[in-house]
């Protein structure tokens, strides 16, 4: 979009191939004459992160995407939500679940020229741990052994006192044991332990990191990941070359990113229609309706399941929703195949499964009280002694959620003949401090999107006591039990077997109502060929190649 | 002259503090913790939000927290985001855009509706005036954002006559149908006032004199009728500035034009005090300067008007 104003659309991408090229710069610029692709340039949509590129730091998708190009982890998650691989991990091994030996490859490197070594990973996470350096993903670390001497509370929430000094900077967990192997210890038994070491909060860091602080770092990061920074105007783009001394398996073959900021999606989709722009993750809403896109973008249309569900959830805490029948006969009288239908253009698949379709280990989340069973529920709400009063559905009313959930507070009302409607809150912020200070009064929407792929995320976070979204105070001794069994099992199967008998339990007393799965609908422009989206949905780059 | 200017300028100094105050406070006073859905589904580590309210002096009560802010205003330091970006870089990057797009947009809409307002008020219920009356009504049905919306598609898609997007300088050349996009409403205001007020001021008296002096017709109309009939049109254009600028959100989404909309929006969102407060001054001191040259050029037009 640097180019020329009003130059036919062939000139213009040339012109912005021209110009991003340029301003990579590289000796290599000749080598390629021929092949395009290796010189090439794409331009990707984003948003402008919230914070500076930090991965302990960023916990939204406009950061997140960009730091999982710059980075590389020990595992990765492929396309599709399979089980992880080994990347930057060499091997990752335990005998009882609890002591980690884990060893990475040698000669890899950061982008500025510096080996990653073992203590690139335990400094990181060191330092993410430690409360007083205020990271958003620090409760990530709470696993491992040491993690209460480096975090502390504040022991009156937000009340006068401020939290102590925690006794130590290093949790007692993590050993170095050479350059490349160190050994993490955790402070209980979690088999799934190694699958979540592909989220962005365990990447490793270099060692300017640590004497350039977070704000300085976080404008012009260093990653060890297949492309570099290069540079970040705010609200216009983020530019990101090729590393050519990536030795791992996901090597990019086009030379230059741009990710274009904007803040509607209506006006990507704008540039992608006239061929400004090469990838776009998800296509704006108005597009979606009687298929548009697809006549608009015929086979440059993309279509991935990605891991995020919708949820209604239930304030457990308030009396109204402490019988499971109650819960049960509302979860039973919504149609969800029919909101899918009329309220998302089967751009969202009814929920069967209590985790995503094709999580690993999800297999035997099975969801029977997804089904619309109308006569059932009318039954089940007779058996729970009926609903007095007004139910009230809550969802925060900056996004476009008032369409499903209005469509769920009718079917409710039309099966089960009791006053329903829904509410909205007006921004997420007030929404979720309601939720975090227990104070909702009847079921809320609730999404979730896995922060890696495994079926213990669908429900360790969600269903467990003191889980990190176990909002609704969803307690139950049995699950308690089953799930602290299936975490400390010797291998992931034993420990997913035992998950899928708790969810047997969480199935019949339904802490929330699973509603609809997420497909994504992207598009390309017709100068790139085999481009695929990752387990999130974003660009792989790796599969990108100009035509 | 030179007193009432000076006058008006040190008028500038309570509004500036009067304004800061009322938009921290009402920005204070908006519901919701700024780190409550900072952390998507889940509640956000003690730890962050500690450091943060420690960071940016959230426990102090509002006029500590104020003071504060004005202390730093006046070294010139505008703060940071909760981002930790600079307010003053936001502002230096995005004020030019938007002031450009918004200039351009009170250009068309002067150069467009007085053109059509002084044609139709000539003509009065002639063919042309209709034309005007019909195609005025038309555009202060349609909102913006289908304008915006419909040209963009027309011109930047369909036709590639454009792009689509801004680039991220914001050449004049890109701008012109956003702008005209946010000038459109105004554009009609600015036709339908000024054929008002020729149509009025063709009867009276002095061009009725003028005219019987034998004066050429292009004189009666381009000096003694336009020159008093602009008035109100001046008045309408000078506040308009101020309104172009802060009513661009829609706009500069739309195009994706980098400008103060997108910066104002979220900040009122995630409740940073500080951002809102910054940009929003610098576009209260606009709309002040505004009105001052609108106030100096009433004397220019009338020369019955002085001040002293």
């Amino acid at each position: 979009m640097r180019g020329s104003k009003r130059a036919s659309v062939v000139a213009l991408t040339a012109a912005v191939a021209l110009v991003v090229a340029g301003c990579g710069g590289g000796d290599d610029e000749d080598t390629g004459g021929d092949d395009k692709t290796a010189t090439g340039a794409i331009t990707i949509d984003g948003t402008q992160p919230e914070v500076g590129l930090v991965p302990a730091n960023t916990t939204e998708t406009g950061g997140g995407d960009i730091l999982d190009f710059l980075w590389t982890g020990l595992v990765m998650y492929p396309a599709g939500g399979g089980d992880p691989k080994n990347a930057l991990a060499e091997s990752i091994e335990t005998t009882d679940s609890q002591n980690y030996t884990i060893k990475i490859k040698k000669g890899t490197k950061f982008h500025d020229g510096t080996e990653v070594k073992s203590k690139n990973f335990v400094d990181a996470w060191n330092f993410a741990a430690y409360s007083p350096n205020g990271v958003q993903n620090g409760s990530f670390f709470s696993d491992i052994e040491g993690f209460a001497d480096v975090h502390t509370e504040d022991p009156d929430g937000e009340g006068a006192q401020k939290a102590p000094q925690p006794k130590t900077d290093k949790m007692s967990g993590l050993a170095i044991v050479d350059d490349y192997t160190f050994t993490v210890k955790l402070a209980a038994p979690f088999s799934i332990f190694p699958t979540k070491l592909g989220y962005s909060a365990y990447y490793p860091m270099p060692d300017v990191f640590f004497t350039q602080g977070m704000e300085a770092f976080g404008k012009n990061p260093i990653g060890n990941g297949p492309v570099k920074f290069v540079s970040w105007t705010d609200n216009v783009e983020i530019k990101l070359t090729r590393f050519d001394d990536y030795t791992l398996e996901d090597k990019v073959k086009i030379k230059d990113v741009t990710v274009k900021l904007y803040q509607e999606d209506t006006a990507a989709y704008a540039d992608l229609l006239a061929g400004n722009l090469d990838y776009m993750q998800q296509i704006p809403v108005s597009a979606l309706a009687g298929d548009k896109w697809k006549s608009d973008l015929g086979d440059r249309a993309i279509e991935v399941d990605i891991p995020v569900m919708q949820l209604i959830a239930f304030p457990i805490y308030d009396p109204k929703f402490k019988n499971a029948n109650l819960r049960k006969a509302i979860s039973l009288a919504i149609n969800r195949q029919e909101i899918a239908e009329k309220i998302f253009f089967n751009t969202r698949k009814p929920a069967t499964s209590w985790a995503r379709p094709g999580a690993p280990g999800g297999e035997g989340f099975t969801c029977t009280v997804c089904e619309y069973k109308p006569d059932e529920a009318k039954q089940l709400l007779q058996q729970a002694g009926g609903f007095t009063g007004e139910l009230v559905l809550y969802y925060n009313a900056d996004a476009s959620h008032k369409e499903w959930m209005e469509a769920a507070a009718n079917s409710i009302k039309s099966t089960l003949n009791i006053n329903v409607r829904a509410e909205g809150v007006p921004t997420f912020a007030v929404f979720r401090q309601n939720i975090n200070a227990r104070k909702m009064t009847g079921p809320y929407r609730a999404g979730w999107q896995e922060d890696f792929p495994s079926a213990e995320n669908w429900f360790g976070p969600l269903y467990v006591t003191g889980g990190s979204s176990n909002d609704g105070l969803y307690s139950n001794a049995e699950v308690d039990r089953l799930y602290k069994e299936g975490a400390s099992a010797a291998t992931e199967e034993a420990a997913y077997a035992k998950f899928a008998e708790a969810m047997k339990i969480v199935d019949q007393e339904v802490p929330s109502i699973p509603i609809v799965s997420v497909v994504q609908q992207s598009g390309t422009s017709n100068k790139v060929t085999g481009v695929k989206a990752n387990n999130v949905g974003s660009i792989d780059l790796s599969t990108v190649s100009l035509a | 002259m030179g007193r009432y200017v000076l006058r008006r300028l040190l008028q500038l100094i309570p509004v500036f503090f009067g304004t800061t105050i009322l938009i921290y406070w009402l920005v204070w006073s908006v519901p919701g913790d700024p780190f409550a859905g900072k952390c998507g589904e889940r509640a956000c580590p003690d730890s962050y939000v500690q450091f943060m309210t420690d960071k940016y002096h959230l426990d102090d009560p509002l006029p500590v927290q104020y003071f504060h802010y004005m202390a730093n205003l006046l070294t010139g330091d505008f703060g940071q985001t909760f981002g930790g970006r600079d307010i003053g870089e936001i502002i230096a990057a995005a004020y030019p855009n938007t002031l450009k797009l918004a200039l351009v947009a009170l250009t068309i809409e002067a150069v467009i509706g007085l053109t059509a307002g002084v044609l139709s008020g000539l003509r009065r219920n002639g063919f042309l005036d209709n034309l005007v009356l019909v195609s005025t009504l038309f555009l202060v049905a349609i909102p913006t954002f289908v304008t915006g919306f419909v040209l963009q598609f027309l011109l930047g898609v369909q036709w590639k006559i454009i792009n689509p997007t801004v680039s991220s300088d914001a050449p004049i050349s890109e701008l012109i149908v956003p702008g005209f996009v946010l000038g459109s409403i105004s554009m009609a205001y600015v036709a339908r006032l000024t054929r008002t007020s020729i149509a009025e001021n063709s009867r009276a008296d002095y061009v009725r004199t003028a005219v019987a002096k034998g004066l050429p017709r292009r004189r009666v109309v381009g000096v003694h009728l336009l020159r008093n009939s602009l008035i109100p049109v001046i008045t309408f254009l000078g506040t308009d500035l101020g309104s172009l600028m802060g009513g661009a959100i829609v706009t500069e989404g739309i195009f994706g034009i980098n400008g103060i909309g997108r910066e104002v929006y979220r900040a009122i969102v995630t409740k940073e005090g500080a951002t809102v407060v910054g940009i929003v001054v610098v576009l209260v001191m606009v709309y002040l300067l505004m009105n001052l040259l609108v106030d100096l050029l009433y004397a220019a037009l009338d020369p019955r008007i002085r001040y002293e």
